[in-house]
């Protein structure tokens, strides 16, 4: 029973960090389509601010959050007004520019910032341990629990009870049409983007206290966001949660049987065998066709 | 205008001719004047630069070259002055391969200090044995190998865990969790760890490897609280060192009731992971920046004043430093026409001097350095804490693992 309510707040802890990483690209990838190789950059860049912050102003990560975020958004919108936005509707580009700004960044940050591992301090309010239903997890884990419920709360209700989020929606079902209501679709993406990246550079800004900081940290997130969003099902923020939790409890769940290893090629399969077999993944959009 | 076949015939044997003349080492086999010529000797220095591993590399190239920089200003070697020539091989092994072939036969190099990772040692090797050079190798590696090409002057698994293990069993006890990147360095050291904890009457309690670069260590720290072993035995490397600890923090485990135990963890890892995760954690090694000793003294005085303040010296820096006075000690024996990367080998062999450390030598058998362990402990200020430093110093076995095998100075021998 013990290790099964474990497993469980492991599992809740593994999730929400993936639901983190994952939430700017559901919008991004899910929303607008664009798949975004540099995603894991933006997560990089996130836990580098953090560390700047911290090291060149003496700002703790909290109250630092959102700077990161408006940080990271800026850099975000300016990428998409320089790059993404001539490559709608051309999918196999993107990918290639987006993979080459994923490069791009990494290397700059190699450059100006070194590449050793850094250091972002956890905040002292969080550094012991609490009790959750009879098991005691790290206060700052489920501190990151609580931000992702919130960042997943605040996406949801900004795509679906905003004007913003009902103008984004229109115009990624018919950009034509929405212009003619006069929705400036330009400034939409533009403004979907930079939040997409923000909520990117806030995942790794939240993540960076129980990691490391370094260059190539953001690869192996992309992957993950990924897996997550085409599972949950593309343009399904719900979608998204759920798939989030279900990997992260079986990833838990089995590196805690065997390990690591085994874990990761095993929830691929997983992946793959439920591609397989349902390839719109989880929850599927409803859409009129 | 077009060329008579008789002038270009003419032309092709006076150019063959002062070809000839002007470049003997093209037809004069071993000819020594080509190692050691104008009053120089040239070596490589081949530590990555830039890429992943280029933060650890980037201190061992500073330490070789603050070495080369303190000989040349007392005098050269017999007056000959050594010329680095550096290379950048930017964390690929194929590229070390490259540069390494590049030092070796066009600049004539007649040795060259390198590598860290295993893997761009294994890239090299081919390249030195194959021309009969001469490759220097500073880091802590996991044995195994016989190479008459080149000199390791960094520990091997019986180095650092003989007297490691059982001391953690004395101190903790015998329940041991190995735990380690998925790839050969661990693996070997654990294969002796099993072999250590069997005869000293410890247990394995369970033996994992996660893939590298892996940072989500909470089913790992489940599995720590369920199983509750003794000893952590890490052999993680990487972003999985800093990780680990930061989330073993995180779940309020107790280092003095299990700690983990680590022969890589170094005073630049517990820069990265904060004092606080590095804190109560042991680390077995040869060397540690705050060892007292005159020479240790001397070196860590030299290297912060030649590159900064903010540094530190470690286990890899401090024999990238020793083996450039062991290969002057050695070429110094040597007369100038004599020198070659065959001479130098065979001079070093038996060569001793006082490194940081304490004294060190290299063992003629299998060219590999005897040195001293020693047990630390992190402390929160980024530093560690001797707590036991061995009486003797131990003769390096790259083959203790494995009791079939030797390595002798004829090479690798099955008993």
């Amino acid at each position: 029973m013990d290790f099964a309510l474990q497993q469980l707040v492991t599992g809740l802890s593994i999730g929400s960090i993936l639901l983190l990483v994952a939430l700017g690209l559901a919008i991004i990838y899910g929303s607008m389509g664009v798949i975004n190789l540099a995603h894991g950059e933006f997560v990089m860049l996130g836990a580098y601010s953090a560390w700047a912050l911290q090291a060149f102003l003496g700002l703790d990560l909290l109250p630092s959050l959102a700077l990161i975020f408006l940080m990271v958004a800026a850099l975000g919108w300016l990428l998409e007004r320089a790059v993404i936005r001539r490559l709608y509707r051309r999918p196999l580009d993107t990918i290639l520019a987006t993979w080459g700004l994923g490069v791009l960044l990494q290397q700059l940050v190699r450059l100006t910032a070194g590449g050793e591992l850094r250091y972002v301090q956890m905040p002292e309010t969080l550094s012991h341990s609490v009790t959750i239903l009879g098991v005691e997890a790290s206060a700052y884990r489920v501190f990151i629990f609580l931000a992702a419920a919130l960042l997943f709360f605040v996406t949801w209700f900004l795509m679906q009870r905003t004007t913003i989020g009902m103008k984004l929606r229109a115009v990624v079902q018919d950009p034509g049409v929405a212009a003619c209501f006069g929705i400036n679709a330009d400034r939409v993406y533009g403004l979907t983007f930079a939040y997409g990246a923000g909520l990117a550079g806030l995942a790794g800004a939240l993540v960076s206290p129980l990691k490391s900081v370094a260059p190539e940290m953001g690869t192996g997130y992309v992957i993950d966001a990924f897996m997550v969003v085409v599972l949950g099902g593309v343009q399904s923020l719900m979608g998204t949660v759920v798939s989030a939790f279900l990997l992260g409890e079986l990833s838990g769940v089995i590196a805690f049987l065997q390990n690591d290893t085994v874990a990761k090629a095993l929830v691929l399969l997983a992946i793959v065998v439920l591609i397989r077999f349902r390839p719109q993944g989880l929850f599927v959009a409803r859409v009129r066709a | 205008m077009s060329i008579k076949r008789r002038d270009f015939l003419k032309g092709t044997a006076a150019a063959g001719a002062a070809a000839s003349v002007g470049f003997p080492h093209i037809w004069i086999k071993d000819a020594s004047l080509a190692w050691a010529a104008g009053g120089e000797i040239k070596v490589g220095v081949l530590f990555s630069l830039t890429g992943t591993t280029a933060i650890i590399e980037e201190s061992l190239n500073k330490a070789t070259l603050m070495a080369i920089e303190e000989i040349n200003a007392a005098g050269g070697i017999n007056g000959l002055k050594i010329v680095p020539i550096v290379e950048d091989p930017a964390s690929d092994p194929a590229t070390f391969a490259d540069k390494a072939r590049k030092l070796v036969v066009s600049d004539n190099c007649v040795s060259v200090f390198g590598s860290y990772t295993s893997a761009s040692r294994k890239a090299v090797l081919p390249v030195f044995e194959k021309r009969n050079s001469l490759y220097w190798y500073p880091t802590l590696y996991e044995g195994r190998e016989c190479s008459k090409n080149v000199i390791y002057t960094g520990a091997v698994p019986n180095q650092q865990q003989d007297e490691f293990i059982p001391w953690l069993i004395k101190n903790f006890g015998k329940k041991f969790y190995l735990i380690g990147s998925n790839y050969i360095y661990p693996k070997e050291e654990n294969n002796y760890c099993k072999k250590l904890l069997e005869k000293y009457g410890g247990e394995v309690v369970n033996e994992e490897y996660v893939p590298l670069g892996h940072s989500e260590f909470s089913s790992v720290i489940n599995k720590f609280k369920s199983m509750q072993p003794n000893v952590i035995f890490s052999t993680v490397v990487g972003d999985s060192v800093v990780a680990l600890h930061r989330q073993y923090r995180a779940a309020g485990l107790d280092p003095e009731k299990m700690p983990m135990a680590s022969l890589t963890t170094s005073e630049n890892e517990i820069a990265a992971m904060g004092g606080d995760a590095a804190a109560g954690h042991f680390t077995s090694a040869p060397y540690f920046m705050v060892h007292k000793s005159a020479e240790n003294e001397r070196f860590v005085d030299a290297y912060l004043r030649r590159w900064g303040k903010d540094k530190v010296t470690h286990f890899v820096s401090e024999p990238s430093y020793f083996q450039v006075h062991l290969f002057k000690q050695a070429v110094a024996k040597l007369s100038p026409k004599d020198i070659s990367p065959t001479t130098i080998r065979e001079a070093v062999k038996g060569a001793e001097m006082i490194a940081p450390q304490g004294r060190v030598r290299i063992e003629a058998d299998n060219l590999h350095t005897w040195l001293w362990p020693k047990i630390a402990r992190a402390r929160s200020n980024g530093q560690f804490e001797v707590l036991v430093e061995s009486k003797e110093w131990l003769k390096p076995l790259p083959y203790a693992a494995y009791p079939g095998q030797t390595c002798t100075a004829d090479g690798l021998k099955q008993t």
